[in-house]
This record gives structure tokens, C-alpha cells and sequence, in this order.
């Protein structure tokens, strides 16, 4: 274990988040808000610490598997710490374990919240917590590799660990130039949506907390309601579209850069994607047609409600806990679904689900013809038996986590749907389960205990399971060498 | 630079390590997953598996856009078609590695023809290196420039050399030979010397000349007795098989000694003139016979690294000559060389990387200049380039004695466009389409027309 390397990139990763709370002390001053000296305390802080640290490289800067997962996960909770001091100190969010489970539900872009009334928020407090979904979204050390150069080739460990999928692509050779390209398109994509909402008549502060909120697909909002406080059919399209679009995996939208549409266009995980948001809509739809709304309506709500939970933003447009029990399942089934791989959204991924599903086809066959030999395709290459194995076991692992979860939550003494969904959307970085913690409900009748494991499952799911587990390892602390 | 390596070898790892950290953006190609993954984990590169000679596996390389492709597969096939198919998609330069000799004759064609920018066969660079290594005992160091026609050679004044004391003016006048230094090197301080430099004890000196001039100054320096005139190779592999070609032009009496019979006769059917043995060359008493202790210089070529260390350990103990062995793997040759037990040692590896990389090197220092190579010299403090003389160049036809140089810069050869080899004096001029060789220790220098102060002549 190289820990001067781990403390060196998690001072440079502290010096971002110094900078990166400028962002919304600004946005505090230009509202006359007095609040800019709870941003300043942490902001210096992290200045001290990350610049006591991060400056001067250490002599070996080689960093392995294990280092990389380790770092990722010790910068997402030590990033989730500072976040939450603004709140603490300005008094908005006294309590702390309330801060720092809003600050991870902010950068996991899980979008569950404790607050009763989010609109008794000051707006620079709003602010930044909805940034935080957006830093979040597309990943802290990614952006950090984008921005300040990388010393080691190696530092492939740390995007591997942070961003989201079976398999990471690299986009060009130079791992800072895909950290650019990726933020570039994101950034393309959430000015692009910021746009449209101010075109539909949003004010500008309220456009960008919802295109922050769907792009990292958070689902945080600065309105109690949700996007259902605008009522309006244009914002709820455009923020289902974009919502859809950031649940895309972006290399796609490289590959459509680069002018290859076809590959593009037919990749099998976004055919998957599109077919089961489809089929939810027109299930829901019809389901709801024939119980509650009219036809418009239904298709309204369901659209939006379908791209927000598949994607794993978590806004509302309605109280769907009080949908008929159908519509309700579909909802808490495509909770564990998610997104595409190498999106922002979270969930099991649609790659992974696609990659399940064929093997279970090719072992029930293998049932009837015992000799048969075929090979698993996905993207139309076959898929090495690592790939096979990575997935069956993050699915195993996945499947376990929850479990305990549920079983630990249970403790609380909620109605088993409450839990149950409750951990769904935490592990999936959803944001509104069922009954309680429904879109209309929060998450401030969970005890700190509670609250800590919800924030456990939120880190879970957003860095998919295996960077916080290695970090509970002692093994993974072990030093390489031999101290002199 | 944007570059493709196709083939994860030795070569093909070593060539990605230093590219990267030359700061190329390098991709990398194998069949084997393994291998990719490896690699991807370690350096900062684009990993793509399959096989290098798809056109579909090249475009997911983005090989259409890069400026470099090298194949060094296992397969010299493979490197030709991959080479081929860069090129049809947009490749700017392919580097093939060839290793059949049965390719050798075609490889002018293949360039030319198939637009190969630089073929590159491991054994005969290899055995150029030794035979380079054989002629010049006391050199350290040779390159070359302008295609082999000069050539630039480092060399250690040691005590008695008859060149201690010597002004550079008098050179000429004492040994009637027409060289050049380019570069003194003395306590660790690189100079570029004008006429009344003194040449002293301990200096290392860069000389360069045409390769007969400079066999020429070897001899009157008494430095050339000890020519390879008697050579003995054990192991009459592919690599005996170019070393012999290459000793032949030197007029060296050669022995080769080879368990197997087929190697033998097949080499004899090559090279009728050497001296062909069928026995056992780790036996001293076979090599004794053959007159070991008489050989002026002793090579180890067979294919196991531990038997051409002993073999050549042997051969120093009983000898007096110059002693090479080819050792593939790098940690044996550094132990080697360090404690003194072999002369030279020499591994298809690491001289094939080398001239890829100084073929890289010199590509992506001449992007938009006219430098054709460049060559760093004296650990990088100094470097020697060879600049293409354009319709352009405002100083042509002008006497080098009215130019007034940049200090720490010397014209040291220029060829002409008939191919005449000129060491330049100050009544030499520059004229349009020679090739002009220049060293510097100014590092910037990317331009023939900066060799002068501020652009002007005078």
C-alpha cells in the first residue's frame, strides 16, 4: 500500500473541492445571503489540508489495483464530510449526520433527502446541493484527471473504480484527454438543457438546479413538489428527455462525435435500454389509463416517472407510491435496473442485466443439449469468461448487500415496503422509494443509525460495491514493503 | 504523436514504455486479452485485442488518423499486411519488423512498393551492431548518417595516444586524412571545438568522416591492428548467417561452429568462404582446436543466454580478443557487462528497439522541419542532425567562412546530390539539395536557416 500516494491525491482531490465551493458562495453573495463564512471555514480547510498534502508529489508515485479503489473510496467519504460542513455551520442543517446524509445522497447522485421543506433552504444551500449531484455524476477523480495532470499511467485504476460498468472504455489513448472528452460532453449536454428549460420559460437559478439534477441524475430539486411544482408539459419533456440522454452510456455519444452512427446507434445495451423504457411506459400507461387518469395524463406521468426511476434520478411529477400496485412493481423493478453502463446513473446497469439474461438463456440450453458449445455475444463480441464471471459475482454481491441491508434497516421498525424500498433506492441512487420514503415523503424518520447505513449503500451503489468493500478490508492495507 | 503498436512482444513492451513516456499517444494491439490488460493497467494507453492486420481492429485503433503504425508480431506476414492496411486507411509512416531472409531481397521493393516507411530486421541490425562492434575495437560508439555515407564515432583519448597535445588546426597536416570532431567531452562538459582547441589526455572525442576516411585515421592512429582479422562465431544461427555477410566486407577469415548439420551445410551453402564446424561449442577442447587462442575476436551467438555467457567468460579467460555475446534477457546483460565478463553484449531486442525509437524520435522532431535524423549524442547533451537544404534556404552558395555560425554549432559533413561526401571547410559552401550534417548542444535547433545568428549571414 503506497499511503504517501494516498494522501497525495487525496490532498490534490481536496484542493478541487476548495474550489469547487467557491461555486456556490458566489451564488450565495449574488443573493444577498449571509451565509458565504459557512463555505469559507470548510473552503480553508481544505486549502490547509490539501495543500499540506497534495503539492509535492512523493518519490514513488506508483499506484496498483488496490490503491486506486482505496483512494476512491476515502475521497468519497472525506469529500461527503467537508461537503456537509456548510449546512452544519450555517445552521440550515444543524444536525450532522443529516448534513453529511444529504451531502452523500449529493455526490452519489442518489437524491434522497431528510428535509421536510427543502424550500426553508437558503438558495446558495440549494446550490450546493444540487452541484454536488453534478460533480458527482460524472466523478470526482475523473474530473480531477481532466484538470490537474496525471504523474502515473496507472491512474486507469482510479477511473476503473469510479466510473460505473463491467468494462471501462478508454476513449483516446491519453487517459486525461478521455477524462476531457467526457466532461466536455457533459458539459455540451447540461448547457444544452439548461438552455431549453430557460427557453420554456424556467427561471435561470431553478433551470440549472434541474439540469444539475438530471444530468448527474440526482434528482435533487429546489421546490417541495419536485418538477411537479411547474406543471408544465414542455419542462416535464425536456427534463424526461435529458434525463434519458444522461442515462446513455457516453461513449456513445463519442462514438457519434467521431461519426460512427451505426456502432453508435445499434449498440445493443442502448436497443435494451430503449425497449425496456418502452415497454414500462406503455405498461404503466395502460395500467393507470384504466384505473386513474385520463389517457394524456397517464402517458404524461408515466413517461416522466419511468426516465426518472430507470435512470435513477428520483424526480416526481406525481406521487407514484399511490399508483395502483402494478404501476408500483414495474417502478420498484426497473429501481434495480438503472442505467447504462459508463453513464451517470446508477442501479445494476442495463449491460449487466443483458449480460445476466443471455447467460441464463445459454445455461438452460445447455440443459437440453448437455454437448452443446456456444459462445455469449454482447456487442457483438464474445464475451471472455472474466467478463462473465465479474458480472455474476457483482450480482451475487449485489444481491447480498441488499439483503443485510434490508435485514439491518428492518431494525428501525418501518413497514417492510418502506425498508425494502428504502434500500432500493439508496443502493441504486434513486433518491424516493415506496409508502414513506415516497416522492412525496423523506427520509428524516430514520434514526443516525439508520441514516449511516442508508449513506453506506449510497457509497455502495454509486461506486459499485467493490471500492468501499476493499477499503473494509485490512488486507488491502497492508504496506508493499518492508519499512526502513 | 499519434501511434499504433501492433504486437506485444518484447519489443513491442519496451517500445510502449519509453513512447509513452516520450508523451506519444500510443495505442497498443494484441491478439491475447492477457497481454492488453496488462499493459493498459500499467501504462497510459488505448488497449485494443485482435488481430492487427483487420482492417475493422486497426479502425477501432483509430489507426486512420495516427501518424505511426509499427507492427512487431510475431509473424512477418501479419507486419506486412498490418503495414498495408495502415496505409491504405491513412496511416502516414508503417514500421515493419521482417526477420525471414527469404523477405531480404524484396525489401527495397516493399518500401517502395508497399510504402513501408522502415523495415527493420532484428538479426542483421543486430549483426551490424556486432560487426560495427568487430571493426572498430577501440570505438565505443558508432552512428550513421545520410544512408551509411558518414559515419560518427566516439572515442577515449587514453594516455600515449598520439593525439594528446594536438592542436585541431595541425590534424590534417599530421595525418592526411580528412575527419572532423564534432564534439570534446571533457570533465563532463561538452564542447563544440573550433581550430585551436588542444586535444588532451582523458577526453572523449566524437570523429566524423566517411567510413573509409575514418578506417583510414583508425590505421595511421595504430588503433586499426587490432581489427577482427580472425573471428570465431559459435552457433550458426540467423544471426552467424548476416554477421558472416557483414565480416565479409571486412575480409575477416571466419569459423563457425554448430551442433547441427543442417545449420551448418545451410550456412556453408551461404557463405562458402567461412569456415564451417559441426561440433559441440560449449566443448573447450573443439574450440581450442580450432585455434580459439588465436582469434582476434570471439562471438556467442547460439540461442540460450546462459550458455553464450559461459562460452564467452571461456573465451576471455583464454584470449586476449574481443569477446560478444548475444543475450536476450536484460537483467543477465547488465550483470554481464557490469562485471566485466563479456566485451559487448548484444540483444535482438533492445537494437531493434532502439532504431524504431530513433526513427520515432527523429519523425517526430522533423514534423514540419527539414531535419531527415537526429541523433543525440554524448547522453543526450548534444545532438546530431542531418537537415534536407530546400530551394529556401537564404545562405546557399555562400562560403561557411562568411556565415557567422551560432556558438556550440559545427556544419561537420555535407553530402551532395551526386552523393559526394564532403568534410567541409571554410571555402565549402551550402548549396540547394545537399544533405548537411550539424552538431550542436543547442537542443532547439529545428531549422537549417537557425544555424546562423539571428537568420543574417554576416
Amino acid at each position: 500500500m503506497n499511503y504517501k500516494m494516498i494522501i497525495h491525491t487525496l490532498g490534490r482531490i481536496f484542493l478541487v473541492e476548495a474550489a469547487l465551493l467557491v461555486i456556490p458562495m458566489l451564488v450565495g453573495i449574488l443573493y444577498g445571503e449571509s451565509n458565504a463564512a459557512a463555505f469559507l471555514i470548510p473552503m480553508g480547510l481544505l486549502l490547509v489540508i490539501g495543500a499540506a498534502a497534495g503539492i509535492r508529489a512523493p518519490k514513488n508515485t506508483t499506484i496498483y489495483a488496490k490503491e486506486g479503489l482505496v483512494i476512491v473510496a476515502m475521497a468519497w467519504i472525506l469529500m461527503s464530510l467537508f461537503g456537509a460542513m456548510p449546512f452544519v455551520i450555517s445552521g440550515e442543517i444543524p444536525r450532522f449526520v443529516d448534513a453529511f446524509f444529504e451531502t452523500v445522497s449529493g455526490f452519489t447522485t442518489t437524491g434522497a433527502s431528510i428535509l421536510p421543506n427543502v424550500e426553508l433552504l437558503s438558495q446558495a444551500m440549494l446550490f450546493w446541493r444540487s452541484f454536488t449531484h453534478w460533480v458527482g455524476g460524472m466523478g470526482v477523480l475523473v474530473f480531477v484527471m481532466a484538470v490537474l495532470p496525471t504523474t502515473d499511467g496507472r491512474a486507469m485504476h482510479l477511473m476503473r473504480a469510479e466510473v460505473p460498468g463491467p468494462t471501462v472504455g478508454k476513449l483516446s489513448s491519453k487517459l486525461r484527454d478521455t477524462a476531457k472528452i467526457l466532461y466536455g460532453i457533459y458539459l455540451l449536454l447540461t448547457v444544452t438543457e439548461v438552455v431549453l428549460l430557460l427557453l420554456g420559460g424556467m427561471p435561470l437559478y431553478d433551470a440549472l438546479i434541474h439540469s444539475f439534477g438530471s444530468a448527474g441524475t440526482g434528482g435533487f430539486s429546489n421546490k417541495a413538489l419536485s418538477v411537479g411544482a411547474y406543471d408544465s408539459v414542455y419542462a416535464e419533456v425536456v427534463i424526461s428527455v435529458f434525463m434519458l440522454l444522461f442515462g446513455v452510456n457516453f461513449n456513445l455519444y463519442f462514438l457519434l462525435l467521431c461519426r460512427r452512427f451505426r456502432e453508435a446507434l445499434l449498440s445493443e445495451e442502448l436497443i435494451a435500454y430503449l425497449c425496456v423504457v418502452g415497454a414500462a411506459i406503455v405498461a404503466i400507461t395502460w395500467n393507470l389509463t384504466s384505473l386513474m387518469y385520463s389517457f394524456g395524463t397517464s402517458l404524461r406521468y408515466a413517461l416522466f416517472q419511468v426516465s426518472s426511476i430507470i435512470t435513477t434520478t428520483g424526480y416526481a411529477t406525481t406521487d407514484f407510491s399511490s399508483w395502483p400496485e402494478l404501476s408500483r412493481a414495474i417502478m420498484v423493478l426497473l429501481m434495480f435496473f438503472g442505467a447504462c453502463a459508463g453513464s451517470t446513473g446508477g442501479g445494476l446497469k442495463i449491460a449487466r442485466v443483458v449480460i445476466l439474461l443471455k447467460t441464463a438463456v445459454q445455461d438452460v440450453r445447455h440443459m437440453i443439449h448437455p454437448h452443446a458449445v456456444s459462445v455469449v455475444r454482447f456487442e457483438k463480441k464474445p464475451l471472455d469468461e472474466k467478463t462473465f464471471r465479474s458480472v455474476h459475482v457483482y450480482f451475487v454481491l449485489y444481491i447480498l448487500l441488499f439483503g443485510v441491508s434490508v435485514l439491518l434497516l428492518s431494525l428501525e421498525h418501518f413497514d417492510l415496503i418502506t425498508t425494502f424500498t428504502a434500500v432500493a433506492s439508496c443502493l441504486n441512487n434513486i433518491g424516493p422509494g415506496l409508502e414513506l420514503v415516497g416522492p412525496m415523503g423523506n427520509y428524516s424518520g430514520f434514526s443516525d443509525w439508520g441514516k449511516l447505513l442508508l449513506c453506506w449503500n449510497m457509497l455502495l451503489g454509486r461506486l459499485e460495491i467493490y471500492p468501499i468493500l476493499t477499503m473494509m478490508v485490512p488486507l488491502a492495507w497492508r504496506r508493499n514493503r518492508k519499512k526502513r | 504523436m499519434k501511434i499504433i503498436i501492433a504486437g506485444l512482444g518484447k519489443v513491442g513492451r519496451i517500445l510502449t514504455e519509453q513512447l509513452v513516456s516520450d508523451k506519444h499517444d500510443v495505442v497498443v494491439i494484441d491478439q491475447n486479452p492477457d497481454l492488453v490488460n496488462d499493459i493498459v493497467n500499467i501504462y497510459d494507453v488505448l488497449g485494443v485485442t485482435g488481430n492487427c492486420g483487420c482492417y475493422s481492429v486497426q479502425k477501432e485503433a483509430f489507426a486512420g488518423g495516427a501518424d505511426l503504425l509499427i507492427a512487431t508480431t510475431s509473424s512477418d506476414e501479419i507486419n506486412i499486411l498490418a503495414c498495408l492496411v495502415a496505409k491504405k486507411i491513412g496511416t502516414a509512416h508503417t514500421i515493419a519488423r521482417i526477420r525471414n531472409p527469404e523477405y531480404e531481397e524484396q525489401l527495397r521493393l516493399m518500401r517502395s512498393e508497399l510504402g513501408l516507411s522502415m523495415v527493420i530486421n532484428p538479426e542483421e541490425a543486430s549483426a551490424r551492431k556486432i560487426a560495427q562492434v568487430l571493426r572498430f575495437p577501440s570505438a565505443m560508439k558508432l552512428e550513421q548518417f545520410s544512408k551509411a555515407r558518414f559515419e560518427l564515432v566516439e572515442y577515449r583519448i587514453e594516455k600515449e595516444n598520439p593525439l594528446t597535445g594536438m592542436k585541431l588546426s595541425d590534424l590534417y597536416q599530421s595525418f592526411k586524412v580528412k575527419v572532423l570532431i564534432a564534439a570534446v567531452v571533457r570533465n563532463q562538459k561538452v564542447l563544440i571545438p573550433s581550430g585551436s582547441q588542444t586535444l588532451m589526455q582523458g577526453d572523449v572525442i566524437y570523429v566524423t568522416a566517411p567510413p573509409e576516411e575514418l578506417e583510414r585515421f583508425f590505421r595511421k592512429l595504430n588503433l586499426y591492428k587490432s581489427t577482427a582479422r580472425n573471428v570465431m562465431i559459435v552457433g550458426a544461427s540467423r544471426m552467424a548467417y548476416y554477421l558472416c555477410k557483414e565480416l565479409r566486407n571486412l575480409n575477416a577469415r571466419i569459423t563457425v561452429i554448430d551442433k547441427d548439420v543442417k545449420k551448418c551445410r545451410e550456412l556453408s551453402i551461404h557463405h562458402p568462404e567461412a569456415l564451417v564446424i559441426q561440433g559441440d561449442g560449449a566443448d573447450n577442447e573443439l574450440l581450442l582446436e580450432e585455434g580459439l587462442e588465436g582469434m582476434d575476436a570471439f562471438v556467442a551467438l547460439t540461442g540460450m543466454d546462459e550458455t553464450n555467457i559461459i562460452l564467452a567468460m571461456y573465451a576471455s579467460s583464454v584470449n586476449a580478443g574481443k569477446v560478444v555475446a548475444k543475450i536476450n534477457r536484460k537483467s543477465f546483460s547488465d550483470l554481464a557487462e557490469a562485471r566485466g565478463m563479456v566485451d559487448s553484449v548484444v540483444s535482438t531486442g533492445s537494437v531493434t528497439t532502439e532504431q524504431i525509437l530513433q526513427y520515432v524520435r527523429a519523425m517526430h522532431n522533423s514534423m514540419g522541419s527539414n531535419i531527415r535524423t537526429l541523433h543525440r549524442i554524448v547522453d543526450g547533451k548534444a545532438e546530431a542532425l542531418e537537415f534536407y537544404v530546400d530551394e529556401g534556404f537564404p545562405f546557399a552558395g555562400i562560403p561557411l567562412r562568411n556565415l557567422k555560425l551560432k556558438p556550440n554549432l559545427l556544419v561537420v559533413g555535407i553530402v551532395r546530390k551526386n552523393g559526394q561526401t564532403l568534410i567541409p571547410s571554410g571555402n565549402d559552401e551550402i548549396q540547394v539539395g545537399d544533405d548537411v550534417i550539424v552538431v550542436t548542444t543547442n537542443a532547439s535547433l529545428s531549422d537549417l536557416r537557425d544555424i546562423c545568428d539571428k537568420g543574417r549571414p554576416l
